[in-house]
């Protein structure tokens, strides 16, 4: 379940980025979900602008729901919790903040112009 | 095994069967009750006229007892240990405990057996007199004491013209003075009593077809009547005592010692039937204590009864009367309001420094703030205490007594505040049991829980340091419209799933447009962002209104197409809707496009919010219905559909007392009555049911209305976050908020009435609203770069001739 963001970051920056919507689709401190070759992934756009992305399966209930939990902070860490029962995951990282030894996949996200690109290898 | 046997099954003897049991009794309990039910709460007792059922008012029977009932006991004998029934059954004991309780005290007046003439003690009594009062139209009470005043309430609420006639010089004499007497007896002749005091009896008069015609006075004046109930006392029931040779008092009462053991060391007696140190107890808390100190005696322990606080405070015919402590001292201090009706007197060493006792009638306040410190030093001087209400700052001492009827003290509510983390009163009264029984200590617990030492931390979640009621009072006064608004100004950081929700629950109450709209749509939980019901496999379910549960074959039609086109799956729900399931994101405004165009609007099933208001059909077919409870059922759910509130609100409509439509279990509940609708809030099924309490009776239905809304409002002012009405109105005391909703106590209540006006106004569906904005309309996709694709990984199988979810196996989550 364990997806390791060291394999990611070892590819080349510059392969393998995916269009999945323009900025304007996401609505600020909510979260959408894309497709990607197949590949559920949650992207979220935070209240400064920031983005990132994460898998949208909720490993706790497998269902593919996180794009539709509700996003904040806990401390400085920008977070979403689960819409189906409330376990909150950083943004950052992926990790369960309720449980740490559960974690949800991460994937590199940017703004290109004005769409958002994903990168998923 | 020590075989234990319980004469009687009245409050006392379920509280000694209730400790022994509690306790690990490893004996064997056989209890034989008189009366044709088990034990009830005989305090309560006018509540059965009111509403009540008698079920409402029982105990419940424990486990692992025998519970014999109509089994009247006619003989002990002593010698073979064995009690004798009227039937001729024999039960013999190793422990003996009587509890016969007492009977009421009927004087030797001529007519006293008339048909008409009643006592006030059982269901059965009542139960008689509520019979009788049908086609009379005047009813006296001989006796105007406490229980005297409390049968003539009853009676005032069976309609009739009420009369109360007593002996002594003035109204509960064994309560009040002769200063508090007079006050309260302009109370009592203002709702339209009759109020006779020094006055005698004569005889009762009767008919030429015997029955009670009136009563006559030693002057020769009649009082016309066609109901008479006595109420001039009680005696103890002590002639199985007496019969078996046990000691009883010059004046009746079995005589006991200090572990409430009868002359036999083999048996018992506690209660009202008991007499210790020459008194007779007949209020309930001592008798509970007695209970205890038996079971503690039973168990081998060395328990003592001290001759106990004899403090009333209750409220009668709208009155507060309450006395506390002596009712005399060196020096006393009066404060007196003719025109309110208050009557406040303290009595007090002849330093006046010491409380001795005190005096209320019309407002009970220094009975909650002053009674601890009866036999104290004052912690200020007596006119300022009586003017102001009391202490600012109470110090109590550990071992003053917070709540008489179970004996506990404050220093046992605070150890139980700090050893188990408690944090409020319903805590406080399931752990230590204080305010469980009369219930007039509860302001009290809840300043000694804004004292105790423990922090009760109100803050909502790391964001805010406020409750829900307190950030419901910035939004309100400071007319925030938005999330980011409260909170750079009056929390930190960007919110959560706790504050976010809460916050646009409040914007929402408080009427600012749709729930998706500009910055709420961020705020919303799945289930309100999408308006439908998110399921485990992340499908949702859909739920149109069926107000009060009345739906046309027109349109359970376009349910039933609607469903069968989209492959949901069907289900009748508790509250007398459809819920549709199985739906995806982007097939809800399909689904719901098709729903509105057949008249159909949001149920709501969503949101915390007002769900259904349930009813049964009424007087309109059913032949036992005495009003249309479809009707009110439908205007409450239209009038009050889209509320937002703490928690979600559940109502429902009885045409008649059967009760068909469950009521009492719901949040506010109306059951009909002959004269018009009789309320009930704080109900709930769920983890706790709860049972509603009566709120208000005969109430027409533009009163009812009334209430309601001022009801609901408060609630959503105040109620902390997912608090239903039923944990708010134990934490708030029924009877405080009786007096902000019924007396409008806190001056709000026509703000309370604008605010639902509000509400009733700017109603508008919710899913029209969204089938008519394109920008509403786009969140309604699985996936923002392939709109029209379904989620792959939803999927479904057969099961009973409809669908269900296939769920993703779930591996292994942790690493």
């Amino acid at each position: 379940m364990t997806i390791l963001r060291e394999n990611l970051d070892a590819a080349p920056e510059t392969t393998g980025w995916t269009a999945v919507c323009a900025y304007t689709d996401l609505l600020p401190e909510q979260g959408a979900c894309v497709l990607v070759d197949g590949r559920q992934i949650a992207v979220f756009r935070t209240f400064d602008g920031d983005l990132y992305a994460t898998g949208n399966l909720d490993p706790f209930s497998g269902a593919y729901v996180l794009s539709r939990g509700i996003v904040g902070t806990r401390g400085a860490e920008p977070t979403v919790a689960s819409p189906m029962h409330k376990q909150v995951f950083s943004l950052v990282t992926g990790e369960c903040l309720d449980d740490p030894a559960v974690t949800v996949p991460t994937y590199p996200v940017r703004l290109s112009g004005g769409a958002v690109e994903v990168r998923v290898l | 095994m020590t075989r234990l046997v319980v004469v009687g099954h009245g409050p006392t003897a379920y509280r000694l069967i209730e400790t022994l049991l509690d306790r690990g009794f490893g004996g064997r309990i056989t209890v034989l009750g008189e009366e044709p039910r088990a034990a009830y709460d005989r305090v309560a007792l006018t509540s059965y006229l009111t509403g009540k059922s008698a079920e409402d008012l029982s105990y419940p029977v424990p486990e692992g007892i025998t519970l014999r009932l109509g089994a009247r006991v006619t003989g002990i004998d002593r010698e073979s240990k064995v009690v004798t029934t009227a039937d001729g059954r024999a039960e013999p004991y190793d422990v003996l405990v009587l509890a016969t309780g007492s009977s009421p005290f009927v004087p030797p007046v001529p007519g006293r057996e008339l048909e008409g003439c009643f006592v006030y003690r059982t269901i059965d009594d009542l139960d008689a007199i509520r019979e009788a009062s049908q086609g009379a139209a005047a009813g006296v009470v001989i006796g105007g004491g406490l229980l005297g005043l409390e049968a003539a309430d009853a009676l005032r609420g069976l309609g009739l013209r009420t009369h109360v006639v007593e002996m002594g010089g003035w109204l509960m004499p064994r309560q009040v003075d002769e200063g508090g007497g007079a006050v309260l007896r302009g109370h009592i002749e203002g709702l339209g009593l009759g109020v006779h005091t020094g006055a005698g009896v004569k005889e009762i008069a009767a008919g030429p077809d015997g029955r009670v015609t009136g009563l006559v006075k030693p002057d020769g004046e009649t009082i016309e009547a066609q109901v008479v109930v006595f109420s001039a006392g009680v005696r103890p029931r002590d002639e199985l005592a007496r019969s078996s040779g046990l000691a009883v008092g010059e004046r009746g009462g079995i005589v006991v010692d200090d572990g409430m053991r009868t002359s036999d060391p083999a048996i018992y007696a506690v209660g009202e039937c008991a007499l210790h140190e020459g008194m007779v107890y007949g209020l309930v808390g001592p008798c509970f204590t007695m209970a205890e100190v038996a079971a503690d005696r039973i168990l081998g322990g060395e328990a003592a009864f001290t001759p106990a606080d004899m403090s009333t405070k209750l409220k009668l015919l709208g009155v507060e009367v309450a006395q506390f402590g002596a009712m005399d001292g060196a020096l006393d201090v009066t404060f007196m309001d003719p025109v309110t009706g208050v009557y406040q007197k303290l009595f007090v060493s002849d330093d006046a420094r010491t409380l001795l006792g005190g005096i209320c009638v019309g407002d009970a306040t220094p009975y909650n703030t002053l009674k601890p410190f009866v036999g104290r030093e004052l912690p200020g001087s007596p006119s300022e205490l009586l003017f102001t209400g009391g202490p600012a700052n109470m110090d109590l001492p550990d071992d003053a007594q917070v709540c008489s009827c179970n004996n506990v003290t404050h220093g046992q509510v605070c150890t139980a505040i700090a050893e188990k983390g408690l944090t409020d009163v319903a805590e406080i009264k399931a752990c230590t049991r204080a305010g469980t029984t009369c219930g007039s200590c509860i302001p009290m617990l809840k300043q000694i829980l804004v004292k105790s030492g423990v922090e009760v931390s109100k803050a909502l979640c790391e964001h805010f340091t406020y409750s829900r009621a307190e950030l419901f009072d910035i939004v309100r006064v400071r007319g925030i419209t938005t999330f980011s608004q409260l909170i750079t100004e009056h929390g930190t950081g960007r919110g959560c799933d706790i504050c976010k929700p809460v916050v646009a629950s409040i914007l929402a109450s408080l009427g600012n447009g749709h729930i998706l709209d500009g910055e709420q749509g961020a705020l919303q939980d799945t289930n309100d962002r999408y308006l439908a019901n998110i399921q485990r496999n992340g499908t949702y379910s859909v739920v149109p209104r069926i107000p009060g549960g009345e739906i046309t074959p027109d349109k359970l039609i376009v349910i039933g197409e609607v469903a069968r086109d989209f492959g949901l799956y069907t289900k009748i729900t508790g509250g007398q809707r459809i819920d549709l399931f199985g739906a995806r994101v982007e097939q809800l405004p399909l689904i719901w496009k098709r729903l509105v165009d057949a008249g159909f609007e949001s149920g709501h099933a969503y949101g915390k919010a007002l769900r259904t208001v349930k009813s049964c059909v009424g007087s309109t077919w059913c032949r036992y219905g005495v009003q249309d409870s479809v009707g009110l059922a439908i205007a409450l759910e239209l009038r009050y559909r889209g509320l937002r509130s703490p928690h979600k609100l559940k109502s429902a409509v009885s045409g008649c007392a059967r009760e068909c439509a469950e009521a009492r279990g719901k949040d506010f509940g109306i059951i009909a009555t002959e004269q018009g609708w009789n309320l009930y809030v704080g109900g709930n099924g769920g983890f706790t049911p709860r049972h509603a309490d009566l709120f208000a009776s005969d109430l027409t239905t533009d009163e009812l209305i009334r209430v309601i809304d001022r009801f609901l409002m408060f609630y959503i002012r105040t109620a902390d976050r997912l608090q239903r009405t039923s944990v708010w109105l134990e934490n708030q005391g029924l009877d405080y908020v009786k007096e902000v909703v019924l007396e409008d106590s806190l001056g709000i209540c026509a703000e309370l009435d604008a605010q639902m006006e509000r509400h009733v106004a700017g109603y508008a569906d919710e899913w029209r609203a969204v089938l008519e904005d394109p920008d509403r309309m786009r969140r309604f996709v699985s996936f923002v770069n392939a709109p029209g694709t379904p989620d792959p990984s939803i999927a479904f199988e057969p099961e009973r001739d409809q669908v269900k979810p296939v769920l993703i196996p779930l591996a292994a989550v942790r690493s």
